[in-house]
């Protein structure tokens, strides 16, 4: 579904992504993660060409990405950190990224599990960040689309909210989507995770179907068997790191 | 001998007085028709005294020569055509009268000054009512005194100054009177040169190619209530002492070196209740010594006065400025001159004592009126905020502009009507 | 065309400081022009203010705009829209807002009052707002980080509003022995806001006021060939920055 190749990217001597080979497909949620300024979120932004990478080529659903942004419409995507033009209301903000897509028939059960429609009338800009994220999510999920790209989703969300989330994504995992989590909190990508891309200094250093994972590892939980894994490689621990 | 044949005799006298006026002062009618066909063959024909009327039609007569004591009298305008060949009219007598003539197609010689009418030497000489067109010179006098150029029309061809002559010229002459002429597209519209004791009353002159008025080395002169506007030059007053211009409006006179009035070498003026609006500027004055400036009103100007250090005595009162570029400039310090009352719409100061003068001496000349003085270029800046900020900080702390050019009692209000 | 443009506009011009703005303007306008016996007079005033605080406003307004719409434009890419629809949303959605304000603000006290001379300087000032949102929009591509966007924008504001005219007129000092009219004319042409100083001044007819130069002017730029180049060279400051920041907009990393 989406194939990365030799992709290079670095922001003045910093270099932010070397020579990353990756290959996501369908009805897989993939777990991406790594210490911070490891290059994930440079990732994603490639695939989104919200960067632009130096070499290299991304292949979505068989085509190649460039200036061409039909391919966006393949992707749901939510950023890290959520922010709307102040001025409008949680209505407009719908209305106008269904007019942006066009008419397509739009999956709104994020909207009606959040209540986000008894909120309509209210200004972005006086929402709390766990209902910006609320919004953001149902926002990402509007339009089924076949990727979800998913950065830090269940940030600033209460514990039932982070639930109806997981839920959606296990649900959107199950019609054979291909979604693509980064997280910090590697609990609730245990329950997600189909495989695990690991990630640091700009390389991926693993990428591994989580149960053979865990079995490798003889750990019971993902967690534990990242902890383990960072120790053999002699990494600085990425739980401490955070 | 009686009271009676006293009075007889008183009456017989009279009569013998009276017919020998009339059978002496005989009235010839010149007309295509009539028996004397010719003007110059009329002025053959008359005597001193006598009255030549001619009725209209087109006479080419080449050059006529006045050399009596005549008047010549045009009835509705008959046409003198000078074919571009002649001087139509030359006058060499004392006490002539020229009214009522229409002349066209002067001479137009780079050598000789052709003119639609000239006066050699004469005095008490009348020209009224006459139209001139397309004349090289106008109505020209050289040694003129006592003479009267009144009510005339003239037009020349424009264009540059080569093709066109003065309109009212006056060299070396005395006690002239020149009012209410209309002169139009000449080279200079009123030229005096050595002309003194003279009045300019209620003339208009515009669009003339360089100067509405021109007047060097003649004193003792008066110019009142004329009308100067789009003249390529404006009026220029200059080497002359004594001349005083009373309400007179200069207007529009627009061009790179355009003024409404240019003082150089001036003395003993005075310069009163004249108006200047949209003029390049409205007066520059170079060498000009005790002018009075009183009750003038400077609006719309480029600038409104240009004073050049070589002035003395200049006195400045009552006057009003009014939306100009530039109220006062110099090219240098000024001393020895007097600023007073006048209203500055550029001022900012208060009256605390409510005596309609402000309390703040107002410095008429800005730090970028000074800049452009000496880098005309900068003029380019205009209207640019730099240029405000340059004279905002001069304004509060003044240190380049020159500091006795000021003006102690500022009015608050206009007051000219 | 864009379906951005109209949400775009719609959120600027809900902005209080939007309204702010125009609101100013029209107190501004308004006893400038009720206060000043000549129209004329009135417009050379609002000429000053309007070439002053017209810059001003459009790049600082474009500028922070744009730093605050980040995430908004990084929402817009996510979607099937590319990237230069987004940006000329941008471009369009700040100009045409700001000279919404503008046309409000000047232009009603304007037909009010100064009819017959206070068009050039409408269009001058339209001129302004566009050629500024652009400059705007070309300091916040390049620079990252907000405050230091701010800065850069003020101080190109500063260039152009004084540092410009006090370079120019400094080399006439420095030059002062060679005639400089024309020179100093096609150096005018590099600051938009001279540029329309002059446009303002030639259609009023204030420059047969300023002597030699200003006939110099007359002849060179009062013709109808030359108000079209002014105009022209006018619509190219309108055009240039936007288009140079459309170029590196489209290889921006977000």
């Amino acid at each position: 579904m989406i194939e990365i190749q030799h992709l290079h990217k670095s922001f003045g001597k910093f270099q932010a992504l070397i020579d990353v080979n990756l290959l996501f497909e369908q009805s897989h949620c993939y777990a991406l993660i790594g210490p911070n300024g490891s290059g994930k979120t440079t990732l994603i932004k490639s695939i989104l060409r919200l960067v632009i990478p130096n070499s290299g080529v991304i292949v979505i659903d068989g085509k190649p990405c460039g200036s061409d942004p039909e391919f966006r419409r393949l992707i749901g995507y939510m950023p890290q950190n959520p922010r709307f033009p102040d001025s409008m209301t949680i209505g407009q903000i719908i209305a106008m990224m269904k007019d942006v897509r066009g008419d397509q028939q739009p999956d709104e059960e994020l909207i009606k599990n959040y209540h986000i429609r008894e909120m309509s009338n209210k200004k972005l800009g006086a929402l709390s960040g766990g209902t910006k994220q609320k919004v953001n999510a149902a926002l990402a999920f509007l339009f089924s689309p076949k990727i979800l790209i998913l950065d830090e989703p269940t940030a600033g969300l209460d514990p039932l909210a982070a639930e109806i989330l997981k839920e959606k994504i296990l649900l959107e995992k199950q019609k054979g989507k291909l979604i693509l989590i980064t997280s910090h909190i590697l609990s609730d990508l245990d329950e997600l995770a189909s495989d695990l891309v690991y990630m640091q200094d700009g390389k991926v250093l693993l990428q591994q179907n989580t149960a053979i994972l865990k079995m490798e590892t003889g750990e019971s939980s993902l967690t534990k068997a990242v902890a383990s894994l960072m120790k053999n490689h002699d990494e600085p621990s990425l739980i401490s790191n955070e | 001998m009686t009271v009676k044949t006293g009075i007889l005799k008183w009456l017989v006298s009279c009569c013998i007085c009276f017919f020998t006026c009339i059978s002496h002062a005989r009235v010839i009618e010149v007309s295509v028709n009539a028996i004397v066909q010719s003007i110059a063959s009329a002025i053959q024909l008359a005597d001193h005294g006598d009255t030549v009327m001619v009725f209209p039609g087109i006479y080419r007569e080449g050059n006529l020569i006045v050399n009596k004591r005549i008047s010549l009298i045009g009835i509705d305008h008959p046409i003198l055509d000078g074919e571009n060949k002649f001087e139509i009219i030359s006058v060499t007598s004392d006490s002539v009268l020229i009214q009522g003539f229409h002349f066209i197609d002067s001479g137009i010689s780079g050598t000789v000054d052709f003119a639609g009418l000239k006066i050699y030497d004469a005095s008490h000489v009348v020209v009224e009512e006459n139209i001139l067109e397309r004349t090289f010179f106008g109505i020209y006098s050289q040694h003129a005194k006592n003479c009267i150029i009144k009510n005339n029309e003239l037009q020349s061809f424009g264009g540059d100054e080569l093709q066109c002559g003065n309109g009212i010229h006056c060299w070396k002459c005395d006690s002239m009177q020149i009012i209410h002429n209309t002169v139009k597209n000449h080279r200079d519209g009123i030229y005096f040169e050595f002309v003194t004791n003279s009045i300019i009353w209620r003339n208009v002159s515009e669009q003339n190619v360089r100067y509405g008025l021109h007047f060097m080395f003649s004193n003792d002169d008066t110019y009142v209530a004329n009308y100067f506007h789009h003249n390529g030059a404006g009026v220029a007053v200059m080497f002359s002492n004594h001349v005083s211009m009373l309400g007179n409006h200069f207007s529009q006179n627009w061009g790179d070196s355009a003024y409404g009035i240019l003082l150089k070498e001036i003395s003993d003026g005075f310069i009163i209740g004249n108006q200047f609006d949209e003029n390049t500027t409205g007066i520059v004055m170079e060498g000009a010594n005790r002018i009075e400036t009183k009750r003038n009103l400077f609006s719309s100007n480029g600038h409104a006065l240009r004073i050049q250090a070589s002035c003395m005595d200049i006195v400045l009162e009552n006057n009003e400025f009014i939306a100009n570029i530039f109220d006062v400039s110099t090219n240098g310090s000024l001393v020895m001159n007097s600023f007073h009352r006048n209203f500055w719409d550029k001022y900012e100061g208060y009256d605390l004592n409510r005596n309609g003068l402000g309390d703040v001496p107002f410095h008429p000349v800005s730090l970028y009126g000074m800049i452009t003085e000496k880098n005309p270029p900068a003029m380019m800046l205009f209207g640019s905020f730099f240029t405000k900020l340059l004279d905002r900080t001069e304004r509060v702390m003044p240190g380049l502009t020159p500091e006795n050019l000021v003006d102690h009692e500022p009015r608050m209000k206009r007051f000219l009507m | 065309m864009n379906k951005m443009l109209k949400y775009i506009i719609a959120d600027i011009l809900r902005t209080k400081v939007m309204i702010g703005y125009m609101v100013l303007l029209f107190v501004i306008s308004f006893v400038v022009f009720a206060s000043e016996s000549n129209a004329s007079k009135g417009v050379l005033t609002m000429m000053s203010i309007v070439l002053f605080m017209v810059p001003l406003v459009s790049v600082l307004f474009s500028a922070i705009y744009l730093y605050n719409s980040a995430e908004f434009i990084e929402l817009m890419l996510s979607q099937p829209i590319n990237r230069s629809q987004v940006w000329i949303g941008m471009y369009t959605g700040l100009g045409l807002s700001l000279i919404i304000a503008f046309c409000v603000g000047f232009g009603v006290p304007m037909l009010l009052f100064a009819s017959n001379h206070g068009w050039v300087l409408f269009v001058s000032g339209i001129f302004l707002t566009a050629c500024f949102s652009g400059i705007g929009l070309l300091a916040s591509v390049k620079v990252r980080d907000k405050a230091r966007g701010i800065g850069t924008v003020l101080m190109i504001w500063i260039f152009f509003a004084i540092i410009f005219d006090g370079m120019v007129l400094f080399l006439s000092f420095q030059l002062a022995d060679y005639p400089l009219e024309k020179p100093m004319m096609i150096m005018s042409a590099l600051n938009p806001v001279d540029l329309a100083r002059i446009f303002v001044l030639l259609a009023m007819n204030i420059s047969a006021l300023l002597g030699y130069t200003g006939a110099v002017f007359n002849a060179y730029l009062g013709s109808g060939l030359g108000r079209l180049i002014c105009a022209t060279v006018l619509l190219g400051w309108c055009i240039l920055p936007y288009w140079i920041s459309l170029k590196w907009f489209k290889k921006k990393d977000l």
